[in-house]
C-alpha cells in the first residue's frame, strides 16, 4: 500500500518539467535580489552561499529517491534526473559566480585557491566528476552505456561526499545548517551498504508471509 | 615609533551627519527605536561626545547600516545578519568591568566612570579574518589611560580579556549549536594592549556602541584581525603567562595568538592577500583591494615585532 496515491501517467512528463522550474526559482530569485540590493551588505558572498547549498540540497534530494522507494515506498525515480542535473548546475553556478563575481576572473587568483585551498580544490574535483554525469543522463547514453552507466553514475556518492566535506571545511564553525545538510548526506550514503541486505530480508520476509496462508 | 599627526578633523565632520544619515539609515535608526522602546530596559543609542582623535584616516567611510548589520559576534549568533536581529534583548546598562591580577590596584570599573575616560574620535580600517574590511569610527580612549589606573605590575606580561556571559540575552549561547564555548576570551601582550592605536570603544558614528558591535564597551586592535577586537567585555586580567584565546583553542592551525594582518601569510583555507570592502562596490563589481601588512598600520606597530618570524607567529 503506498502512503501516496500515484500520480496519473499522463502528468508525469509535465511533472518533471515542474521539477525543473520549481528548481531553478531559488536561484532566479535570489539572483533578482542581489541584483537589485536585496541580498545584504555582502550579495556576492550571499547568493555564492545560497547556491552552494542548493546544490547540496539537491545532491540530497537525489541521493534520497532510492531510499524513498525502498523504505516508503514510494516511486520517484522519474525524478531523479531532473534533480542530479539540477545539482549539476547549481554546482556549476556556483562556481560561476565563486570566478566571475566574487573573484572578479582574476585568473591568477582562482587558479591560486584551486591549488592551494584543500576545500576549493575538493569542490573542483566534484564539479568535473558531475561533468561526465551531466552529459550521459540522457536515454541515449543510458542504453548505449549499459551496465557502465550504472558503475558510473555510482560517482554521485564520492561527489557528496566531497561536496559534505568541502562545505565543513568552508565555514568557520558548525552550527545547526552546516550540520543538518552534512548529516544529511552522511546517513543517506551510510544507508547504502545496508540496502542489498533490507531488500533481501525484505523479499524473504514477503516470500513467507505468502506463503503462510497456504499452509493453513 | 612614529608620532602621530594630530589632524583636528573629528570623524563625525569627514562625512557630515546629513549624509551618512541617509533616509535608509534613518528608517533604519527609527526601526530599530521602535523595536528597542517595544523592547523596554535596553539603552537606546544615544548621542555621544568625543575630542578629534590623534589619527588620521583618508578612506571613505563604511557606510553605518553596513557597519551595524554586517556583524561577527557568534553570542547572537552566527549569520552576519544575526546579531542586529537578535541582540534586542541584550541590556548593556548597567554594566561593570572588573580589571585585577598582576596589578597594583585592581578595581571594578562602573560603565559611568568609563564613559568619564577622555573620548577620542577614532576612525580606523577593520579587517576581518574572512577576507573583508571596514572603515569604522569609533569613539572610544586608548586601553593604556584605563591599565595606567590600575598600576600593572613588573610581573604582568599579557593582558586578557573576557565577554559577558548571558544565555537569556544572548540567543547565540544557548541551544543545541554552540558554535564556540563561552565566555570568549582573547588577549593581547602587555605592549600591544599599551600601544597607542589600541582602544576600548564605547560607540561609533557619534553615538553609543549599538548590541551588534560590542556595547557597551569592546576592544579595537586595528592592525590585527577583527576577532581580536573582543566584545561586550566584563573583565581585563593581567598575567605573565600568555592568555587564552578562543579562536586558537578552536582551531590553533588556523587562527594564532598574534593574528596580525598579513596578506604575506594565508589562512589555511583561504587567500589573504586581498579583501573586500563592504558597502562599496555592487553585485557586478565587487571592490576588492589589496590587503596591507599589520593593516596599514605597520609605521606604528611593526617595530613592536622586530626580529619575530611573522610566519611562525601568526
Amino acid at each position: 500500500m503506498p502512503l501516496i496515491p500515484a500520480l496519473p501517467r499522463r502528468l508525469h512528463g509535465p511533472s518533471i518539467w515542474a521539477v525543473y522550474v520549481i528548481g531553478l526559482c531559488p536561484a532566479v530569485w535570489s539572483f533578482y535580489l542581489g541584483a537589485t540590493g536585496g541580498l545584504g551588505i555582502n550579495p556576492v558572498k550571499e547568493f555564492e552561499h545560497l547556491l552552494g547549498l542548493w546544490a547540496l540540497r539537491f545532491i540530497i534530494f537525489t541521493l534520497a529517491i532510492t531510499p524513498l522507494r525502498d523504505l516508503f515506498g514510494i516511486n520517484w525515480i522519474r525524478y531523479r534526473r531532473a534533480l542530479g542535473l539540477l545539482a549539476f548546475y547549481y554546482v556549476l553556478l556556483h562556481f560561476s559566480v565563486w570566478m566571475l563575481l566574487d573573484l572578479r576572473l582574476d585568473v591568477h587568483a582562482v587558479i591560486g585557491d584551486i591549488l592551494k585551498r584543500p576545500y576549493i580544490t575538493i569542490g573542483m574535483v566534484c564539479l568535473a566528476a558531475l561533468v561526465p554525469l551531466a552529459v550521459t543522463s540522457n536515454n541515449y547514453s543510458i542504453r548505449r552505456l549499459g551496465k557502465l552507466w550504472i558503475d558510473m553514475h555510482h560517482l554521485i556518492y564520492p561527489i557528496a561526499l566531497g561536496g559534505a566535506l568541502h562545505y565543513f571545511l568552508a565555514v568557520k564553525s558548525i552550527t545547526a545548517g552546516p550540520f543538518l545538510h552534512i548529516a544529511a548526506i552522511a546517513l543517506l550514503l551510510a544507508y547504502r551498504p545496508f540496502r542489498k541486505p533490507l531488500l533481501r530480508w525484505k523479499r524473504t520476509r514477503k516470500a513467507v508471509d505468502n506463503a503462510q496462508p497456504v499452509h493453513r | 615609533m612614529a608620532v602621530y599627526r594630530p589632524t583636528h578633523i573629528p570623524a563625525s565632520e569627514i562625512t557630515p551627519h546629513s549624509i551618512y544619515m541617509s533616509r535608509r539609515n534613518f528608517m533604519g535608526a527609527a526601526a530599530a527605536s521602535l523595536a528597542l522602546a517595544g523592547a523596554g530596559g535596553s539603552a537606546l543609542a544615544a548621542p555621544l561626545q568625543a575630542t578629534p582623535g590623534a589619527y588620521k584616516l583618508d578612506e571613505k567611510l563604511t557606510p553605518k547600516e553596513a557597519v551595524t548589520s554586517y556583524n561577527n559576534f557568534y553570542e547572537f549568533g552566527t549569520d552576519k545578519s544575526d546579531p542586529s536581529s537578535n541582540s534586542g534583548d541584550f541590556k548593556p546598562t548597567p554594566w561593570s568591568v572588573k580589571v585585577d591580577g598582576l596589578v597594583g590596584k585592581p578595581k571594578e570599573f562602573g560603565l559611568e566612570e568609563l564613559m568619564k575616560m577622555p573620548l577620542e574620535d577614532r576612525t580606523y580600517r577593520m579587517r576581518c579574518v574572512e577576507g573583508w574590511s571596514m572603515v569604522i569610527p569609533w569613539i572610544g580612549f586608548p586601553l593604556a589611560a584605563l591599565l595606567d589606573q590600575v598600576e600593572p605590575q613588573g610581573s604582568a606580561k599579557y593582558v586578557s580579556f573576557e565577554t559577558v556571559v548571558r544565555p537569556s540575552e544572548m540567543p547565540g549561547q544557548k541551544g543545541l549549536f554552540q558554535p564556540l564555548p563561552w565566555p570568549y576570551v582573547e588577549g593581547l601582550r602587555l605592549d600591544e594592549a599599551r600601544h597607542p592605536l589600541t582602544i576600548l570603544a564605547v560607540g561609533l558614528y557619534g553615538e553609543t556602541l549599538p548590541n551588534q558591535n560590542g556595547a557597551p564597551i569592546r576592544l579595537v586592535v586595528p592592525w590585527k584581525y577583527g576577532f581580536k577586537s573582543i566584545k561586550s567585555i566584563v573583565r581585563i586580567l593581567l598575567t605573565d603567562k600568555q592568555p587564552e584565546t578562543t579562536w586558537k583553542n578552536s582551531n590553533a592551525r588556523e587562527y594564532g595568538f598574534y593574528s596580525n594582518v598579513n596578506p604575506a601569510v594565508d589562512h589555511p583555507r583561504w587567500s589573504q592577500a586581498t579583501e573586500q570592502r563592504i558597502g562599496e562596490g555592487g553585485f557586478f563589481n565587487t571592490a576588492r583591494r589589496p590587503t596591507l601588512p599589520f593593516n596599514g598600520y605597520g609605521d606604528e606597530v611593526a617595530s613592536l615585532y622586530a626580529g619575530m618570524d611573522l610566519k611562525a607567529n601568526y
